[in-house]
């Protein structure tokens, strides 16, 4: 019984698409891809119930439904609300949303430390990407921010959370994944904190997943940390046999060395299969893996700046400005100079040049 | 005197138990409802009744409870909110208090409406020495039959427990209370779906607030349509105000909606007027969260009407010149108050409560209060007010919760309203720590707005 199912239209910024019901209206967009496709720091396809919690994505509807018009009074937030046939939603045409999406980047900036330079997540950090394409210059906080110490919660993970933007993922992953959640959210509000309560090592054969979930340097790879840039190191598929997970990676490499091993992530940062801490952390010979090829890094990122991946030649373009004519040479400033006397060989003074060197009369 | 519904038994000795609350009238609607009336017969009654939501929304309650899903085989639950923690408000102590039997009465009536057999109160942590008030009560309705399975003999089976919360004020938003009830962190869920879709154990739910299910008891024994006679267009029946602050009489008053605000602020029967002869600066009409009003806008609205005790004349002018009936704080300040002192402890308050769990709010509340914080003590600039206008603009609106609007709201309206004060503050930082801004010109009559041409 091979239904057709009915698909819902949705215009998000004068874009139309069809889509599935039940489908949110931030998949939506990435169904569309581009410039349209809200932020989300907090909303993780892969972790049921994420989302909601940053703010970043919201959005504007501008028209309910074909069946009830109505604009929804506030802004929502679009990793939660589920289309409706005929929605109509503004996300980079509105201004208004592009106001709040602002006011939202500066609160999450506000307590975060902004220590990118020491940070191992710089590079591949959200918060970084959101804040350069929506934060303003520079902040209007004047207070002391909140902070934390660091603490090493179990042999591979570093948490520290002053970083952090409690975007919940690492409760979701350990939820999920692990047959048993040790860390958690502890405090409200501003004194929010992800920890253990009782200082206590997660130890879980997934557990290495929070770190790649982790939008920020809040969760960091022990294993890992302070070793390299990211951006200076190359990134590789491989697999290997894993009992546990899939096996399938990404190897970040500098010559022969793994550095660090982590899952394959796609453009909107998520992984496309958890992998085993074993692989992760425990893995770091090259002769265990397969290596298939180069991990196409497709934002924006600085990853790619040093990458041998998409890299273009520049144009010439002086060919073309001056309608094919090659570029004539107009002066030489030897022959004008005062200073530089062609009579004299550099190469042959004695010693650093002097400007008695070069008197005239000399 | 202003005709009573509520409250109109609790001055009675030992209404608190069973037998004098029987004697006295008590558990005839539940006959009534059980005996005579099916469940949609008493929700009908309730949405004749024009009955709003007493917790701060305002919202229709029969409409409410229309809404509930109904699906086979799922158990349906009903959530009193007791978690009753706004600044200001603290009539559902009152009544939990003094008539507990009139609670566990609405609770039975409104659960065979709505077809709940465990129905729970949740109730505010710091209300330590309630739940044992209501446990008690709950046992004397089990014995004398007004609980437990097969009540009176109808098949209807009801077990009503009390739930203490541990003391977070977001655990009075219904979807966190929810939460919390399961025993999760207290944390608001994304809307929808909705509690009435599915709630407490992913169930269908209902979360009304304890002054709504006791006012279903005099619903049912008057009828729908001759409570709605209480009151003035849609702000039917009666009230539970708690007054408090600078007045002569703070307390618990049930009033009619329909008297004025003035009436309620200087007439002897209610507040008794300001105290010690001081004249009246502000007031927040409805509990912390809502917007403070300056003397001349209480008492009059834009327009230069007089201004009623309704949800319709309280918000009349919306945010520009209004406010809003919210849960029924009615907080006083005289001339001795310091507005910015009095907007710094709210704004405190809301920082210390918020949940933590979307970042305008986690981030915002904090920022608004270091802010008002230097601008009360002599530390604030000029364009520290234009700061806090535009941080509680990015906040309202955009949180998960209405935390965020509540912590943006009051914020807002002090400086709408008393701006001058605020640049008082960072005009004359030395002063503003041995003295306050005083009355000003917050009690002038205000020019009336004429009429665009």
């Amino acid at each position: 019984m091979a239904e057709e199912k009915k698909l819902f239209k949705v215009k998000i910024d004068n874009i139309s698409v069809e889509v599935e019901p039940g489908t949110t209206i931030l998949n939506a967009a990435r169904q569309i891809g581009g410039d349209i496709v809200p932020p989300a720091m907090c909303y993780y396809s892969k972790l049921q119930g994420s989302g909601g919690k940053c703010r970043t994505c919201l959005v504007k509807v501008t028209k309910g439904s074909e069946a009830d018009p109505r604009p929804m009074p506030k802004l929502v937030a679009s990793c939660r609300t589920t289309v409706m046939d005929g929605m109509e939603v503004a996300n980079i045409t509105s201004p208004e949303v592009q106001e709040a999406r602002k006011g939202v980047v500066e609160f999450l900036l506000l307590n975060h430390p902004l220590d990118c330079p020491i940070c191992d997540q710089a590079g591949e950090c959200h918060l970084q990407d959101l804040g350069y394409e929506h934060g303003a210059d520079g902040t209007r906080y004047e207070f002391k921010r909140r902070t934390f110490d660091q603490i090493d919660i179990g042999e591979n993970i570093k948490l520290h959370m002053t970083r952090c933007i409690l975007c919940y993922r690492c409760v979701y992953t350990a939820d999920q994944l692990t047959q048993r959640r040790e860390h958690g959210v502890l405090g409200r509000g501003e004194h929010a904190e992800i920890g253990t309560y009782i200082q206590k090592a997660l130890d879980n054969d997934f557990i290495g997943n929070v770190i790649d979930v982790c939008p920020v340097g809040a969760l960091t790879d022990r294993t890992f940390r302070f070793k390299n840039r990211v951006w200076f190191l190359k990134p590789v598929d491989a697999h290997r046999h894993c009992d546990k997970c899939c096996g399938k990676t990404v190897l970040w490499m500098r010559g022969d060395e793994i550095f660090r091993v982590t899952a394959r992530k796609d453009k909107y940062g998520e992984v496309e299969e958890f992998i085993c801490d074993t692989c992760r952390f425990h893995t770091k010979d090259v002769k265990d893996w397969t290596i298939e090829g180069p991990r196409k890094i497709d934002r924006h990122s600085v990853i790619s700046q040093g990458h041998y991946v998409g890299t273009v030649k520049p144009k010439e373009t002086i060919t073309d400005v001056l309608e094919g004519r090659q570029p004539r040479l107009l002066m030489d400033i030897h022959s004008v100079s005062e200073v530089n006397r062609p009579g004299i060989e550099l190469s042959k003074i004695d010693g650093p040049a002097h400007s008695d060197d070069f008197k005239k009369d000399a | 005197m202003g005709r009573k519904l509520l409250l109109d038994k609790a001055h009675i000795e030992n209404i608190r138990y069973y037998s004098t609350y029987r004697a006295n009238g008590g558990y005839a609607a539940a006959e009534k409802v059980l005996k005579s009336m099916s469940p949609e017969q008493v929700v009908e009654e309730v949405k004749k009744s024009g009955l709003r939501g007493r917790g701060g929304a305002g919202f229709p309650t029969g409409m409410k409870w229309s809404f509930l899903a109904k699906p086979e085989g799922v158990p349906r639950y009903l959530v009193c909110n007791a978690d009753e923690s706004e600044p200001g408000t603290f009539k559902d102590r009152y009544l939990m208090e003094f008539l507990p039997h009139l609670l566990i009465e609405g609770l039975l009536i409104s659960s065979f409406a709505l077809g709940s057999n465990h129905t729970y109160i949740y109730i505010r942590g710091e209300y330590a020495w309630i739940p044992d008030i209501l446990e008690q009560a709950i046992a004397e309705a089990k014995q004398n039959g007004w609980l437990g399975k097969n009540i009176q003999g109808t098949g209807f089976d009801l077990e009503i427990y009390v739930q203490r919360g541990a003391g977070a004020y977001i655990c009075g938003e219904e979807t966190a209370l929810i939460e919390s009830l399961e025993g999760k962190r207290g944390n608001p869920r994304i809307k929808p779906p909705f509690p009435a879709v599915k709630g407490l154990w992913q169930s269908p739910t209902v979360v009304n607030n304890v002054e709504t299910l006791a006012a279903v008891v005099p619903i049912i024994n008057i009828g729908g349509e001759e409570y709605a006679k209480y009151g003035i267009g849609k702000s039917t029946g009666t009230k539970l105000i708690s007054a408090c602050g600078n007045i002569n009489k703070p307390g618990v008053y049930e009033i009619e909606m329909n008297i004025s605000v003035e009436e309620f602020l200087y007439s002897d029967e209610y507040c008794g007027g300001i105290a010690n002869g001081k004249r009246l600066k502000a007031c927040i009409p409805g509990g912390s969260s809502v917007p403070i009003l300056p003397a001349n806008l209480l008492l009059k609205t834009a327009k230069g009407e007089s201004r009623m005790m309704t949800y319709e004349s309280l918000n009349d002018g919306g945010f520009a010149s209004g406010s809003m009936m919210g849960s029924g704080g009615f907080i006083v300040l005289d001339e001795d108050q310091c507005v910015v002192r009095h907007t710094l402890s709210l704004a405190r308050f809301y920082h210390h409560e918020s949940c933590g769990q979307c970042s305008p709010c986690r981030e915002g509340t904090g920022w608004m209060k270091r802010v008002l914080h230097n601008i009360e003590n002599g530390k604030g600039k000029m364009s520290d007010i234009d700061l806090l206008w535009d941080i509680q603009r990015k906040i309202e609106g955009n949180t998960i919760c209405p935390l965020g609007d509540a912590a943006a709201w009051p914020v807002a309206a002090a400086i709408r309203h008393f701006r001058d004060e605020f640049e008082w503050h960072v005009l004359n930082p030395e002063e503003c720590v041995k003295r306050n801004y005083g009355l000003a010109h917050y009690a002038d009559p205000l020019p009336l707005a004429t009429a665009a041409v």
